[in-house]
């Protein structure tokens, strides 16, 4: 017997499903679909946590990441290190993933070029504003050492320059020599272990980064050991556009004006994209994650209607 | 006997020594939790050469039997070698055998960078198709914590979009917490951090009870012997 | 005329002392107040080559035109004459913005970097907005020096001792006793009817015991299901898959799966090939356990162990191959993807309990027993502390906070 409509939809080859789910994704990337984001609380206290360290203050990021989750948390570490260039915080980048290390060297260097089109004149000099500790194995137990002593792991950077030779490094003991810790973390070794083994015992301010599935493991934490999360693409796009509009957006108009492109506020992203390299990657992906989810949405509600329909047909043939 | 009893004894001194070093703070007791956790990253290693010597086995044994997908072991084989030895050789390294083995431009990174990142990124993607599959099946309202978990995805989905907060602009400030985003970040912070830290309390006891009960020898089926 | 230079002088002397007190009076003005109760104390409960500084904040932070903003530590070793910068805190009142605190102020400053059994002093200088600076308050001596026993772990010893006490009584008393009931698990009791069905379809049963390695105890949980299960399995002579992310993992099930086919009496059943190493790589050892699952079509998979992002991918592909799904796992973030796709899930502890479910042992059951005490202490003081604290609340009377931080600080976790 042919199948009605009906049938055909409650019985879908997944198939169909993943087609639409990928032309969601495709087609606001495709068309540039970008939607406003408004930084939630949360976002805003991480946010200000940065923004009020006096300038010059020190930064520990860990990236505990890997290429799996970068297009989930690269926005977000990108936003933080542009925001500590910008506040002339001294960054001291280090990794508990192996694979880490490389995305810090990639995330940093980012970070240095867009900072030095929209600046001209500014100097970042390895050493004395940025450092690269690197990789260290051992998980947890690499934070329980630099509780303590940062040299007993890290006597050499990425390069083999022993710290002492490193300008920065100079009065850096351990995790207490530092103001803020940043954790961007995808899983195990991550901010879990940031909050139960560094930040707290030390007493330095945790702010985290994580992809959207870990940030509820990290919610019974905030407020009193960890200043804030950001969860995943949504957190990221929160972060930008908060940075974009408090820091940003007058540096931009600035330097577009003094570059003889001068732009408007509806095109202002765009310029700065084409002529400073300016990039709003958490915010230009949320496009297609809104879309997604309201496709998910369509397609639980369209099965939830097959499943009433089905019942109402069971119950009707049972009464006959 | 010996075979299982030694073990035992192993696990139960190290197992004692460590949870008693918890607590004392003083050399060498403090730093014994950090030298086993490098003592075991060092006997993990040695492993992997039983682990890796398992699959150019199992793969080489079916690539010289011929059997179905052989073609597969030749790909799998032919990457772990190449690999193996462009990381070994530092091959197109541009300072040569001294350099890093991850430096750009080596052809280890190479393969990292064209090879690893987009598969590794292309599994993970994979994630985005198999949850709409799985909203798809398994969201609906059969009774009421069904419904109650439909609501809550609904909340959510829709709070982490501009297009909830479209929906809900309208509600005046005095019931603000009515508005989508916010019931959504009240359904994060509130039912799901408890329901978590509930799970995390139950997860905790049950790793206390299993790590006494391996500890003390009373569980000893991981060693191939029934517990007594 | 000398009359009339004494009034003049007497007059100059007037105006001169005036001035003078006007100077003095402005210098007091100035003066910035010192941070109060100044004191140095050899950190407690740790390894040694730590001092701890602390002080009360200077009246100074309260100051509206220019108020203290930080805190200069120097130190000085054996003597206190060679003081050097040891670096600044930030003051209780800013470090404290916007936040609502009931503990008596107090800052501290860790010097984490002494050597034991040498005498050092301290200087605590109070600086102003403006940099004006206070005098500066010095302290010492003191050494730092290990300590024997943590005492700010206290708590969390007398927590697992009561903890580990009660698992320990409860099985002994049930070996002696009545066996306690313990509720159904849907998902245990599913493993029998799973095990039965790759039977009698003819196709083979795949374990996967999470991603992680043997240090982690959701591994070693589901290394020890898969020796009870591998049992079941012999007896009914069914294949079955093993893929491993570890090397170690692959070796300890590979001994705890021969044992249990000796056991079953079917010593010549088992191979070696039953459990391969794939990959330590998450998504590789994903996609290697994807393809032997689209590959061989088990009709059962046995999900139990340690899992992360790779979790909803291996269930999908489970349900699109038809296999019956058990899950279990540890891991609170991953438990929604593994109840929405597979057919029973262990939540949390029900994976650590499987063990003594599945051997119905007296021992085993009495452990589950003494978690029960453990969760009845939690949900005791939970329920304390909530009620404690919405009084508190309520009333804002201080000594109800009191109670309920005293309460609260019974847990409160060492570093």
């Amino acid at each position: 017997m042919a199948k009605g409509w009906y049938e055909r939809i409650r019985d879908i080859d997944r198939r169909w499903i993943f087609l639409l789910i990928a032309l969601a994704v495709v087609l606001p990337l495709l068309f540039e679909m970008y939607f406003p984001e408004i930084p939630t609380p949360m976002v805003k206290q991480v946010y200000d946590q940065i923004e009020n360290l006096p300038a010059g203050s020190r930064v520990l990021i860990d990236f505990s990441y890997d290429p799996a989750s970068m297009p989930e948390l690269q926005p977000m570490a990108i936003a933080w290190v542009r925001h500590c260039f910008l506040k002339r915080h001294r960054i001291y980048a280090m990794a508990l993933w192996p694979l880490g290390q490389q995305l810090a060297v990639e995330t940093i260097n980012r970070a240095i070029d867009f900072v030095k089109k929209i600046e001209p004149g500014r100097e970042i000099i390895y050493g004395t504003d940025f450092v690269n500790l690197g990789y260290k194995s051992g998980q947890q137990g690499v934070i329980k050492v630099v509780l303590t002593n940062l040299e007993t792991l890290y006597s050499t950077d990425i390069n083999g320059t022993h710290i002492s030779k490193i300008p920065m490094m100079a009065g850096v003991v351990n995790l207490k020599s530092f103001d803020l810790i940043v954790s961007v973390s995808a899983g195990l070794p991550g901010s879990k272990e940031w909050v139960q083994f560094g930040s707290d015992p030390a007493h330095v301010p945790l702010v985290s980064g994580s992809t959207a599935v870990q940030a509820p493991l990290l919610y019974p934490y905030y407020p009193r050991q960890l200043v804030g999360v950001l969860g995943g693409l949504k957190g990221a796009a929160e972060y930008e556009q908060l940075l974009f509009e408090r820091k940003l957006k007058p540096l931009l108009e600035k330097r577009l004006a003094e570059l003889g492109h001068p732009a408007g506020a509806e095109d202002l992203v765009a310029q700065a994209g084409q002529y400073l390299g300016y990039s709003q990657l958490g915010i230009k992906r949320m496009g297609p994650q809104t879309i997604a989810h309201l496709v998910i949405i369509a397609f639980i509600i369209i099965g939830n209607i097959t499943y009433f329909i089905d019942r109402r047909r069971a119950r009707g043939r049972k009464t006959r | 006997m010996l075979r299982r009893t030694i073990p035992m004894i192993i696990t139960f001194v190290v197992g004692a020594v460590l949870v008693v070093s918890f607590f004392i703070p003083h050399r060498p007791f403090g730093q014994l939790g950090e030298d086993f956790s490098v003592f075991f990253d060092i006997i993990s290693v040695f492993a992997f050469v039983l682990g890796g010597g398992n699959l150019v086995w199992i793969h080489g044994d079916k690539i010289s039997k011929r059997r179905p997908g052989w073609g597969y072991s030749v790909v799998c084989l032919l990457g772990f070698f190449v690999t193996l030895v462009m990381g070994l050789l530092k091959l197109g390294n541009p300072w040569g055998i001294q350099g890093d083995v991850t430096e750009a431009g080596s052809m280890f990174n190479s393969i990292y960078e064209f090879v690893f990142t987009p598969l590794s990124s292309t599994m993970f993607a994979l994630l985005a198709f198999y949850v709409a599959s799985a909203s798809y099946r398994a969201f609906r309202a059969k009774n009421i914590e069904a419904t109650i978990l439909l609501v809550a995805a609904f909340l959510i989905l829709l709070g982490r979009t501009f297009v909830g907060a479209l929906l809900t602009v309208w509600v005046p400030d005095s019931l603000a917490f009515l508005r989508v985003p916010n019931l959504a970040n009240w359904v994060m912070m509130t039912p799901n951090l408890s329901g978590q830290r509930a799970l995390m309390i139950g997860i905790s006891l049950g790793i206390i009870s299993t790590s006494l009960k391996l500890i003390l020898g009373i569980e000893r089926n991981y060693l191939g012997a029934d517990s007594e | 005329m000398s009359v009339r230079f004494g009034l003049a002088g007497f007059i100059f002397l007037l105006a001169a002392l005036a001035c003078a007190a006007n100077v003095l009076a402005a210098e007091n003005a100035g003066a910035v107040a010192p941070p109060v109760a100044a004191m140095a104390v050899d950190t407690p409960s740790d390894a040694g080559g730590s001092i701890t500084i602390r002080f009360r904040p200077s009246p100074g932070e309260g100051e509206a035109t220019d108020p203290v903003v930080s805190y200069q530590v120097s130190r000085s070793p054996c003597r206190p004459d060679r003081f050097e910068n040891m670096g600044s805190s930030t003051s209780y009142a800013l470090a404290n913005a916007g936040k609502i605190t009931r503990e008596a102020p107090l800052i501290e400053v860790v010097d984490s970097d002494t050597r034991d059994e040498v005498e050092y002093f301290y200087q605590v200088t109070a600086l102003t907005k403006a940099g004006r600076r206070s005098e500066a308050v010095t302290v010492g001596p003191v050494q730092s020096k290990a300590q024997w026993f943590a005492r700010d772990k206290l708590n969390l010893l007398l927590l697992a001792a009561v903890v580990s006490a009660a698992i320990l009584i409860f099985i002994e008393a049930i070996r002696r006793g009545k066996i306690p009931f313990v509720r159904k698990i849907a998902g245990l009791e599913a493993v029998d009817e799973a095990i039965g069905r790759a039977t009698e379809m003819g196709r083979p049963i795949l374990f996967v015991p999470g991603t992680q390695d043997m240090n982690d105890v959701q591994t070693v949980a589901g290394i020890i299901i898969l020796g009870r299960i591998a049992q079941t399995i012999a007896e009914y002579d069914t294949h079955l898959m093993v893929p491993t992310s570890r090397s170690l993992v692959m070796t300890t099930a590979r001994e705890t799966v021969r044992e249990a086919y000796i056991a079953a009496g079917r010593p010549d059943s088992y191979n070696d090939e039953m459990i391969t190493y794939l990959t330590d790589e998450q998504f590789g050892y994903v996609a290697g356990v994807n393809g032997i699952m689209v590959r061989e079509k088990p009709a059962t998979c046995f999900y139990l162990g340690s899992f992360f992002a790779e979790s909803l991918i291996l269930a999908e592909i489970g349900n699109s191959i038809g296999a019956i799904q058990i899950a279990g796992t540890a891991q609170p973030a991953q438990l929604p993807f593994f109840v929405a796709a597979c057919d029973y899930t262990l939540i949390g502890e029900e994976l650590f309990a499987a063990s003594a479910y599945l051997s119905q042992e007296p021992k085993q059951l009495g452990s589950l027993k003494g978690q029960d005490v453990g969760k009845a202490i939690a949900m005791f003081f939970i329920l304390l502390g909530s009620l404690l604290a919405t009084v508190a609340a309520l009333t804002g009377s201080s000594s109800w906070w009191a109670v309920a931080d005293w309460v609260r600080g019974l847990f409160r976790m060492a570093g």
